[in-house]
């Protein structure tokens, strides 16, 4: 008996309800279901999600480039591969690339994909609103990059302290591309976190309560909260940065009496949270796979779940130890001290509780297993170094010296980085509906973990030693030259194991080719999207499950008998949901999200070049918002459809039915 | 929203039926939307924190020019405070006629309030124009330049919600927005109410207390 909803989303009731079926396709707006116009219309959280993951990882190799070529230039003393200024342009780009269009929306891929799954949902609360954000984020990427054709690129770090990005010491448009770049791919944050916000607050399936939803899922909900309120911070600091750089307002320039603090403060204000964005979806992803692979319940589960949010709380309170060395005053230096060297104690509780989760687990080291062990390993040495850091006289040592560069490239590399390879190797089969290989995916890891050690490791040695950041060259006999030769060895050893995952990808598919897909469960996982074929149907769930316990799918499968001993009450076929549902309505596909996301390049490039650019741009966006909201959500064409005449009938079964769809454009017109 | 009210009511049964719980169809209670803007609106608030922050840094700073609050017309601007305000008063008769399905009445209060919206805007425009007479333009000063952009937001904001309702009354006059949609216009609201709320911190700290 399938479940018919007309609301696919947050009617989450579970009843079994029988309606007349309507085919899926039906659709009056766009209608490809596959092709390119399938994607580009898409409004379906997995379709984005895949979207999300593709281009993410194209900025990866991007900014995988512009690491080499560090590298590169760094390999040997007085080197001259890029100059001075081109350096500049590299360094600033490798990080705004890394973290802005690599990492958040490499983790948005996975909250977009599994999410809904995860809490037992057809979808987002705002497909469309969704699609947008992809948008959004793949054309404030592609803006950010043509910068390179366009008189350079930015070459203020990716904090831009100004008043150093000010006109007078950044006369190209490099900055300007930076700025509205980081405002587009900022809406595009902004969209997506209010969405899954709601999302996860709103849509669960019957029975999941908060304390029952998995890790993951609720890293990501403290993720977007943090999103929520940390994006406008960096939206007034980059518009006040861009009308001082356009229009001349008076906000950095300290022959006006204007405070230099100013800009670092809002920066990192919202770069702190910014970390915390960035770490915290790997957390999620590895406290799924560690206990898949150790047969165990996550050890410690509301410890797991509060220490996240004490994680999102205090973030917000450590931002001012990125600014020990700028004259903040004895107080505010020991406050900052005191609250980040407490902020390693959530932190702490997760590592301890992973290791705790793995003791006495019956362990296979699987790829994902490894990725997540060894983000455990490397979280911990990068966290490590960062209570170092904590201890302002000596952080005013280490302050813009490479011991930072090697600290936040262990926590963000060998942390972030590495729990999101785990969730590709992990969730693969669920995805595409087979495995990624083991033998390439183990030589990857190890190949990619001794080359990271090898090219961050020494970083601490050469900070230590007093080498600089942000510095071109070097000179011969300062004692550098070994340990810098031997990072961009590493650093190459790295680039060798991602072409080993990109062959991986291609090897797994073309053997893949023709073979069934793996069943729903390859892993004998414990959460719900693990009940559902693989790849997931479009519909997500054929019925919606009604959750009674955490782990609800392995507590399916398994039991306790009289001893406590855990024993298999029904295999996972049996358990699983069979596909071949029919009449699930789903939202339908719309060409706004696209049309509404292309004009803001041109409202970018409008305001660096011609207005008349932003006219065009300016046209897209108001087209966009209003084909949008004026498109019929309740008409006949829609999928509301044959049911309409039920509209109207009191009975329960039919209100089910009948209820409004979710993407009516009430949020439309908000832009 | 006579339709969905029902089907809610019979959702909650069923929902309840179901967990044995009072939930709503959705497990908050409130629809997505009206959760959504209440989540942007949280976001909202540390966007004019930061400007407002920024202004009080900046506020006693000039190297040259006048300062705004050597400039400010109190008693004007507390007759444009004072329309801004009465705009949420004809924006809850609105929603009220709306979910009443007084169609024809809550389309002329949200006229009205995008008309008091407007007259706050020609005022901020006139206030603008005449700072800019005395000497304060944009780029004159740190403080000039703080709290044009923070005014300028807030005007800005002002204007997107006159968007906004007027694009309600086009849609209501031609016949798109029934009585069961009244949940869209009071989402309007809430953003307008926030907008006004917004101005009444700032005419209170930028303003009065210098």
């Amino acid at each position: 008996m399938a479940l018919t909803e007309e609301r696919p989303l947050a009617l989450t009731t579970g009843d079994e309800v029988t309606v007349d079926h309507e085919p899926l396709g039906v659709f009056r707006r766009p209608t490809a279901t596959e092709g390119w116009r399938s994607w580009v219309t898409t409004v379906d959280h997995k379709k984005i999600g895949i979207m999300y993951g593709y281009a993410a990882f194209f900025f990866f190799l991007v900014g995988g480039l512009e690491a080499l070529v560090i590298r590169t230039q760094l390999a040997v003393p007085d080197n001259s591969v890029v100059s001075a200024e081109l350096y500049n342009q590299v360094y600033t780009m490798h990080g705004v690339t890394m973290v802005f269009l690599v990492i958040m929306p490499m983790a948005a891929a996975f909250a977009n994909y599994l999410l809904p799954l995860q809490i037992g949902a057809r979808d987002v609360a705002f497909p469309r609103m969704n699609a947008f954000s992809f948008w959004c984020f793949l054309f404030g990427g592609i803006f950010l990059n043509t910068s390179w054709f366009l008189g350079g690129a930015a070459d203020g770090g990716w904090f831009a302290y100004s008043p150093n990005t000010g006109v007078v010491f950044s006369p190209s448009h490099g900055l300007d591309f930076f700025t509205l770049g980081l405002l587009i791919t900022g809406i595009a944050s902004l969209v997506s976190s209010i969405n899954l916000t709601v999302t996860v607050l709103n849509m669960r399936a019957p029975g999941m309560t908060l304390m029952r939803m998995p890790v993951f899922t609720w890293m990501v909900l403290v993720v977007q909260v943090l999103l929520v309120f940390a994006l406008p911070v960096i939206t007034l600091a980059l518009i006040l940065l861009l009308f001082e750089r356009l229009y001349d307002a008076q906000f950095f320039n300290p022959e006006a009496g204007a405070d230099p603090l100013l800009w670092e403060n809002l920066f990192w204000i919202f770069g702190h949270p910014e970390v915390y964005i960035l770490i915290l979806p790997s957390f999620g992803i590895v406290s799924e796979v560690i206990p898949v692979f150790s047969r165990k319940p996550i050890f410690g589960y509301p410890f797991m779940v509060f220490s996240g949010i004490a994680i999102g709380f205090m973030g917000w309170g450590v931002w001012a130890h990125h600014m020990f060395a700028s004259g903040i005053g004895p107080i505010s230096v020991a406050a900052f001290s005191l609250s980040t060297m407490f902020i390693a104690v959530p932190t702490g509780v997760k590592i301890l509780n992973w290791l705790a989760t793995m003791w006495g687990g019956k362990l296979t080291f699987t790829t994902p297993m490894l990725f997540a062990v060894g983000l455990v390993a490397m979280f911990t040495v990068g966290g490590l170094s960062g209570v170092t850091h904590s201890v302002a006289p000596s952080d005013t040592q280490q302050t813009d010296t490479y011991y930072i560069v090697a600290h936040f490239h262990y926590v963000l590399f060998g942390g972030a980085l590495m729990g999101l390879f785990a969730g590709f190797y992990f969730w693969w089969p669920k995805v595409y509906g087979h495995f990624l290989g083991e033998r390439l995916g183990k030589a990857h890891f190890w190949l990619m973990l001794i080359g990271f050690n090898l090219t961050f490791g020494p970083m601490h040695i050469l900070g230590l030693q007093g080498m600089s950041r942000r510095i071109y060259t070097y000179d011969d006999g300062l004692g550098f030259n070994m340990w810098n030769f031997v990072s961009t060895v590493g650093a190459f050893l790295i680039a060798v194991s991602i072409l080993l995952f990109m062959a991986n990808v291609w090897t797994s598919r073309r053997k893949a080719k023709g073979q069934p897909a793996v069943g729903p469960d390859p892993w004998d996982s414990r959460s719900l999207e693990w009940m559902i074929p693989s790849p997931v149907p479009e519909y997500n769930f054929d019925e919606i499950p009604v959750v009674t316990s955490r782990d609800e799918f392995w507590t399916r499968k398994y039991g306790e008998d009289e001893n406590g001993k855990v024993v298999r009450l029904h295999s996972a076929d049996e358990v699983c949901q069979k596909p071949g549902a029919t009449g699930i309505h789903l939202p339908s596909p719309s060409y706004w999200p696209i049309v509404l996301s292309a004009g803001l390049p041109f409202i970018g490039y409008g305001l660096i070049y011609s207005l008349w650019w932003a006219a065009l741009g300016g046209v897209l966006v108001i087209a966009g918002i209003y084909g949008w909201a004026l498109e019929p959500a309740d008409d006949d064409e829609n999928p509301h459809g044959h049911d309409d005449h039920d509209d109207h009938d009191p009975s329960g079964d039919d209100a089910v039915a009948a209820d409004e769809p979710v993407d009516v454009p009430e949020e439309a017109p908000v832009g | 929203m006579a339709d969905t009210a029902t089907h809610d009511v019979t959702l909650g049964e069923a929902f309840a039926a179901e967990v044995g719980s009072g939930h709503h169809a959705t497990n908050t209670g409130y629809t997505n939307e009206k959760l959504g803007m209440w989540v942007f609106l949280g976001s909202e608030c540390l966007l004019f924190g930061g400007l407002i922050t920024t202004y009080l840094l900046y506020q006693d700073r000039a190297v040259e020019g006048p300062l705004p609050k050597d400039l400010y017309d109190i008693p004007f601007t507390s007759v444009s405070s004072f329309v801004l305000l009465m705009s949420s008063l004809t924006m809850v008769l609105a929603v009220s006629s709306q979910v009443q399905g007084d169609l024809r009445r809550a389309r002329t209060w949200l006229v009205g309030t995008a008309l008091l919206g407007a007259t706050f805007i020609a005022g901020q425009v006139y206030e603008f124009t005449s700072f800019v007479k005395e000497g304060m333009g944009y780029t004159t000063n740190l403080a000039a330049s703080a709290f044009y952009t923070l005014t300028g937001f807030h005007g800005v904001h002002v204007t997107v919600g006159i968007i906004m309702l007027a694009s309600l009354v086009a849609l209501s006059a031609s016949g798109r927005l029934g009585q069961d949609r009244a949940e869209t216009v009071e989402i309007v609201g809430l953003y307008w109410h926030f907008v006004d709320v917004v101005w009444i911190l700032i005419f209170t700290i930028v303003y009065l207390i210098t």
